[in-house]
């Protein structure tokens, strides 16, 4: 008689072992991450590792569809919305109601107690497996396909109206009228030469930003003739962000070479 | 493998879910908690799907998902909307319909 000294693992268990953690990990993280983009990115962590899941239960399909469906359009959306939503906003963790988060825990402690006790008098300890079902009908796909279009039928095309139905809803709901005209470039024209006439601002370009011997990033100020650095040459959101850098320190470097090319010249005079 | 230890991990990834929902004030991490619940029954589906050998978990499954993308679709665009009114995410202010 043969002992095996390694208990046989099955893909089931490593999957299970491996990404089960994984997926309790990255849903604990999307809860305690204080910004929503990274709570959207451990929740599609999360979502990958169930897909890996479903796959080791014999549910090919459903592994698929949740990459799509899952991690592929709903994560998407939720991205979108995050950016559209300000990413930059912390939520504020102020407690509007005195002790929520600490009865808020004790109520999901009770509910884990709940489910664990609901739950544990109905345990099985063996799985018939889908194997079988998965065959009868040549795959689990086509298992699925005969139970979607033979016994959940209806279920099935009531699914459809509900998709198109939020599809419109959404549309409708995130349509925002536009309350001004959109202007177009002879209106934007005309503006521009009526500030110049009543105020006297200058209707071309601004000036691009300056040129040095060592520097020219678009954060370098352009010099004006008669040495004075022209304001409009860095836009001021970089200028409210890093500042203005000091242009003498920037053409230092210029007018030191320039010094020393002139010694040079001078001392050669001298010596002829 | 013994499917009670699918079913501790979809408790767990539930209560996570609640304790999400209920301490977060975001109301985009409230859906993603959501999102997290709705994955903890499917899962739960699916492995007792396993347990009868039958598909009919399965498709349930399916449908949830479907139901979720919907869901999902509906929900964003009021979050969008009432940002777009209130420029603000947080449910602490969300205290009166309109205005």
């Amino acid at each position: 008689m043969t002992t095996l000294l390694v208990p046989l693992v099955t893909g089931e268990a490593v999957a299970y072992w491996v990404c089960g953690p994984l997926m309790v990990i990255a849903a604990l993280a999307m809860v305690l991450f204080r910004k929503a983009v990274y709570s959207a990115l451990a929740l599609a962590g999360v979502m990958v590792n169930l897909a890996v899941i479903y796959a080791s239960l014999d549910a090919p399909f459903l592994f698929v569809v949740q990459i799509i469906v899952y991690t592929g359009a709903v994560m998407m959306l939720f991205l979108f919305v995050v950016m559209l939503v300000g990413v930059d906003s912390k939520e504020s963790m102020v407690e509007k109601i005195q002790g929520h988060t600490v009865a808020s825990v004790l109520a999901a402690v009770g509910a884990f107690v709940l489910l664990a006790a609901f739950v544990g008098n109905s345990l099985v300890n063996s799985a018939v497996g889908v194997g079988d079902a998965n065959a009868q009908y040549g795959g689990n796909v086509q298992g699925l396909a005969a139970l979607l279009f033979g016994k959940y039928v209806l279920a099935f095309e009531a699914t459809s109206a509900l998709l198109i139905t939020a599809a419109v809803g959404a549309m409708v709901l995130a349509y925002a009228e536009r309350l001004t005209p959109r202007l177009d470039q002879r209106a934007r024209a005309k503006a521009r030469i009526a500030e110049y006439v009543t105020n006297g601002v200058h209707p071309g370009p601004r000036p691009s930003s300056g040129v040095y011997a060592r520097h020219n990033a678009i954060t370098s100020p352009a010099l004006l003739p008669d040495g004075t650095v022209a304001q409009d040459s860095v836009s001021p959101v970089l200028v409210n962000r890093i500042g203005l850098p000091d242009a003498d320190a920037l053409a230092a470097p210029t007018k030191k070479a320039f010094a020393a090319m002139e010694a040079a010249q001078g001392a050669d005079e001298e010596d002829l | 493998m013994n499917p009670n230890f699918y079913v501790v991990l979809a408790a767990v990834l539930f209560t996570i879910g609640i304790v999400g929902f209920l301490v977060r004030k975001n109301a985009l991490v409230l859906f993603m908690s959501v999102e997290l619940m709705f994955n903890a029954c499917n899962l739960l589906l699916v492995s007792f799907s396993r347990v009868h050998g039958n598909l009919d978990g399965q498709a349930a499954s399916f449908f949830v998902m479907v139901v979720a993308a919907a869901e999902v679709v509906v929900g964003l665009s009021i979050i969008i909307m009432i940002y777009r009114a209130r420029h603000s995410a947080n449910v602490d202010n969300e205290n009166l319909l309109r205005y």
